[in-house]
């Protein structure tokens, strides 16, 4: 997958830092993501992974640094996306997910998937709520698409149902898909597999790669299960108490004497 | 199936306006002013469950909007001719002391005037979340009613508004309170309502999914606001006479009882709340006068007891229907017709849902 690395960057982080107080959650971050590829960010608990995540949807303004997207490749041009708001950021193409499922519970699938092509909608209030032809055209046309979603993802037999009452795993899923229905350039997914079992998570893995393939997406994901991705990743960004200790392919990391250390713990000298 | 559902409902459309009609002929004052009052609060339930059953932000400013509504119907209908009478302590200012409208059009302009100071308010209100913004529009609602009271000249003040072309007609409060029905019906089933809904229940993934929230909260609170001004006109015109006490904020409680009841984030839950709450405080004034059986006087029987046996009525519903009476859910004709073939079945199958 060598050749990912001449596609063009579309998110790069430029020294990001995030202070709470006196605590520095994230310490001159500097991310390089190219089109098409699925980038993982690992390291141990707290290690500042989410607040990473939520400094680039928009959740956190960084207290230094600058974030820049370029959804359109080299046609476009860097965008500094530093302080817009999500819902900003989510109409110019970066999607998300989140460690503990946040679904729209007391809706139905359909439902779900249908409030994520809000984004899209060009129409306003009044010709909404009247109905008029061109909303009516507009919304036959963001059905038709959550369709065709839904029944390549396998999930239209289940859209009558509630989110809430899917089985786990689905749940999940549901929510990769309703990420996806706003249209992303760029896909982030926080802790996708967290509580699957084995077979879920290989499952998962098979879904995010065809999803990556079909959908001509960049993936960039937090994990915690190793084995998804050691397979699935291509480049790796290893953070430890804020700082990047170390980036490269699974095979680098796998032999990395710091990352090991900040897993296993540094063997003491006697 | 689809056609037939629109023919049912063009009946049952049919069948309440000739209800409303007979009100208007048939029933004597009293009750029809029961049946005025069931519809007027009725739409203000409606304009209550946008901002807090469907958007998910509890407000409690209904009362102010509704004072915005009436003043404004108050202001305009009078006819020119009696206003002098009206505004006896402090002539009307001469910048409004001759304009006069219709009742149609004074009840458009009080829902826009309501909607426009809902915008105004709503850039700092709606920043806040749950309890704060409960407080913070109950606050805004008594500021509303007190800057009534103060601007005499406009209002006539504590003294009120008077000689206000009655508007004692239920078609024309049936029409009002159809075309606000259809417009939240189809308002909620659009795109926007759905981002309503994600807002209510999740604010951050709504957010995350691209939906504006500060922008969707405002829109959510104007049409809230337009529809509680022009209940609030339909109101004022009602009863004749305006007066700041009318707008007290325990009024709004009675709104959010409707929706309460009826069910947070259903329509016709909050159809069947109003005529619940409406018809359940008239009706139940029979506790409120003495009763003597057998010539042996039954205690309790006093007025203000009919209070105590509607808040225990409420409190059995809420014990028993947590989410209402309605919970989410609307009634639909495919459901109706379900109840009518088995209604066993059907009871035993929604239970699940409960």
């Amino acid at each position: 997958m060598a050749d990912k690395y001449a596609n063009p960057i579309i998110l790069k982080t430029n020294n990001i830092t995030m202070r709470f107080g006196g605590v520095v959650a994230v310490s001159n971050l500097n991310l390089e993501i190219h089109q098409g590829e699925i980038v993982a960010l690992i390291g141990p608990n707290g290690a500042g992974k989410t607040t990473a995540f939520n400094m680039i949807t928009g959740v956190y303004t960084p207290t230094e640094g600058n974030i820049y997207f370029n959804p359109e490749g080299y046609r476009g041009h860097n965008m500094v996306i530093t302080g817009k708001k999500p819902s900003e950021i989510a109409k110019l193409g970066i999607a998300r997910t989140f460690q503990n499922i946040r679904l729209f519970k007391d809706l139905s699938v359909y439902e779900n998937v249908m409030i994520a092509k809000h984004l899209r909608l060009e129409s306003d209030v009044f010709s909404a709520a009247l109905h008029l032809h061109w909303y009516n055209a507009e919304q036959r046309k963001a059905e038709k698409q959550v369709e065709k979603l839904l029944k390549e993802v396998g999930l239209w037999d289940l859209r009558d149902e509630k989110a809430s009452s899917l089985p786990y795993g689905e749940q999940r899923r549901l929510e990769i898909v309703r990420a996806m229905a706003t249209e992303p350039v760029l896909l982030i997914l926080d802790e996708p597999a967290a509580g699957m079992n084995p077979k879920e998570t290989e499952e998962l893995t098979q879904f995010i790669r065809q999803i990556r393939d079909k959908y001509n997406l960049t993936v960039f994901l937090i994990e915690h299960h190793m084995d998804l991705v050691m397979s699935i990743a291509e480049k790796i960004y290893v953070l430890d108490f804020g700082e990047e200790i170390a980036r490269g392919t699974p095979q680098e990391i796998q032999n990395n004497k710091r990352v090991i250390e900040a897993y296993l713990g540094v063997e003491e000298n006697a | 199936m689809k056609k037939q559902n629109y023919l049912f409902t063009a009946i049952a459309v049919t069948v309440l306006f000739f209800a409303a009609c007979y009100a208007q002929y048939g029933l004597d004052a009293y009750l029809r002013r029961v049946a005025n009052l069931c519809m007027i609060y009725a739409i203000i339930g409606l304009s209550l469950q946008i901002v807090n059953g469907f958007c998910g932000q509890f407000s409690l400013g209904q009362a102010g909007f509704m004072a915005i509504g009436a003043y404004t119907v108050g202001i305009f209908t009078v006819p020119v001719e009696l206003r002098a009478n009206v505004f006896y302590a402090v002539p009307m200012n001469p910048l409004i002391a001759d304009i006069q409208m219709p009742v149609w059009l004074a009840l458009i302009v009080g829902g826009l005037l309501a909607a426009f100071v809902a915008f105004l308010i709503g850039f700092p209100v709606l920043r806040l979340h749950g309890d704060y913004l409960a407080i913070a529009t109950l606050g805004f609602s008594e500021i509303i009613r007190i800057v009534i009271t103060n601007a005499q000249s406009f209002t006539n003040g504590a003294l009120g508004i008077k000689d206000i072309p009655p508007l004692n007609d239920a078609r024309y409060i049936f029409v009002v309170c159809a075309l606000t029905y259809i417009f939240v019906t189809a308002l909620i089933n659009s795109s926007y309502g759905r981002a309503f809904k994600a807002i209510r229940e999740d604010e951050i993934a709504a957010e995350a999914m691209g939906i504006d929230l500060f922008r969707h909260k405002c829109m959510a609170f104007m049409f809230s606001a337009f529809f509680a001004g022009v209940g609030g006109g339909l109101y004022g015109a009602l009863l004749g006479t305006v007066d700041p006490k009318n707008f007290l904020f325990t009024l709004t409680y009675n709104f959010v009882l409707i929706i309460v009841l009826g069910g947070m984030g259903s329509i016709t839950g909050s159809m069947l709340g109003a005529i619940l709450v409406t018809g359940g405080l008239e009706f139940l004034r029979v506790f409120d006068e003495p009763l003597e059986f057998f010539g042996m006087a039954i205690p309790f029987f006093r007025p203000g007891f009919r209070m105590v046996i509607f808040s225990v009525l409420l409190m059995v519903c809420v014990l028993f229907w947590r989410k209402g009476i309605m919970g989410t859910e609307e009634f639909t004709w495919d459901k109706f017709k379900k109840f009518v073939k088995n209604p066993v079945g059907y009871w035993k199958g929604e239970a699940h849902h409960g």
